[in-house]
């Protein structure tokens, strides 16, 4: 229990998916203008990354590690992580219509989104079981949505304010999460 | 100018990946911690880039245009692949210097990009040079980008020490820093496009147009 709860602060917020391990930065500078989006666009993320290190694992664990086809891993993972998505999309929209709605364009956009990829090789490359896994993307996720909630709510201030011209736009937003990485150097003193 | 060399100078700087279309930043803002860092990742993708146009382009007539995206896929996974092994085997250093980001090159926009908007539609050697051009672009800007924060962080330039008055800002190799260089890059870049339009009513039109690129991915 421990090591799962040491496996889930450090990957939420020491070791943040977005401001120290850079993966997902695409999504990160482009869908956090508004809160309900970036909100929407977490919520997304924690529901593919959850389902895919599930499945990531399982192949890897019983068809992967088996048959001695590891190098293989890379092409499974992107393979299934794609499939997955189509899969939770065409399910979505049969069954939860309302859900469907609110993610609209960000489930197709998760393929691209390397925190999923990116989340599914390191539970390979740290030699996790099945629960640490699940655990790890979970942690993972909740580490994205944390941040991306956050710069969106800080770009929402930003609106209104006087910003030199030159960096206006994509640059002010590379600041504050410069910023708000060095405020997340804080939490490595909880480990 | 013929079209060759013109896709190189379109990709090197024209529509540099980086800079002005601002895709593949995770691979740029993880890996450019030294200028040598920066450079090896850049080579690296260079040629999955290449290679997977090669094959696209000779393959468009094959591929059923309902299932080009999982091809597409395929085809770029196997060369990440490849130079996966072969840099595991031949350059281990670098291998474990850049980790994960390795197999992560699958992911970068840039070369799906590619792939959908260029080789699918063009030739074998014109998408060769397309290929050698966008990636030589994103080679140079990582190399920027590492030269610049190894300089600052570490103060010294592929590994050699250039002065030892200096007290190097090690923020600058930790992850902030590859925010703020960036950033001052887009910036300078911003400053730099703006003279060339009208400089009272569109003043802010530039910054305008960098943001919808970025938020295009």
């Amino acid at each position: 229990m421990k090591e799962l709860l040491v496996i889930a602060i450090s990957s939420m917020l020491v070791s943040n998916v977005v401001l120290s391990q850079f993966l997902g930065i695409c999504s990160f500078v482009g869908v956090s203008r508004k809160v309900e989006t970036a909100a929407g666009m977490g919520g997304a993320v924690i529901f593919v990354i959850f389902i895919a290190s599930v499945v990531a694992n399982l192949f890897y664990q019983f068809i992967l590690s088996p048959l001695g086809l590891d190098y293989l891993k890379t092409i499974v993972f992107i393979l299934v992580i794609a499939a997955l998505v189509q899969i939770v999309e065409m399910f979505l929209h049969k069954c939860m219509e309302s859900l469907y709605n609110a993610l609209g364009v960000f489930l197709p956009l998760i393929t691209t989104n390397c925190a999923v990829l990116g989340v599914a090789l390191n539970n390979v490359s740290y030699g996790y079981n099945f629960i640490e896994s699940v655990t790890n993307g979970v942690a993972t996720a909740f580490g994205y949505t944390i941040a991306i909630v956050l710069l969106a709510s800080i770009r929402e201030r930003l609106e209104g304010n006087d910003i030199p011209q030159s960096f206006q736009g994509s640059a002010i937003v590379l600041v504050t999460s410069g910023l708000m990485a060095i405020a997340f150097f804080g939490f490595s003193g909880l480990l | 100018m013929n079209k060759y060399s013109e896709r190189i100078y379109n990709g090197l700087w024209k529509e540099n990946p980086i800079f002005v279309q601002m895709i593949g930043l995770c691979p740029t803002l993880a890996v450019t911690t030294s200028a040598i860092n920066g450079i090896g990742m850049g080579l690296s993708s260079t040629v999955v880039l290449v290679a997977a146009n090669i094959i696209i382009a000779a393959l468009r007539h094959i591929i059923p245009d309902r299932v080009r995206l999982p091809a597409e896929i395929v085809v770029v996974a196997s060369m990440v692949t490849i130079v996966d092994m072969l840099m595991e085997g031949f350059l281990p250093s670098l291998y474990d210097a850049l980790g994960v980001y390795v197999p992560l090159i699958v992911v970068n926009c840039i070369i799906l990009g590619r792939a959908e908007a260029f080789a699918m539609k063009n030739g074998v050697v014109e998408s060769a040079c397309d290929g050698i051009g966008m990636g030589l672009g994103f080679t140079f800007a990582l190399f920027l980008l590492g030269g610049f924060r190894e300089l600052l962080g570490a103060g010294s330039i592929f590994g050699i020490t250039l002065s030892e008055a200096y007290t190097p800002a090690t923020i600058f190799i930790l992850a902030p820093g590859a925010f703020f260089v960036l950033a001052m890059l887009t910036a300078l870049q911003n400053y730099l496009k703006a003279p060339k339009v009208k400089k009272t009513v569109e003043a802010a039109e530039p910054a305008a147009a960098v943001e919808a690129e970025g938020e295009g991915k």
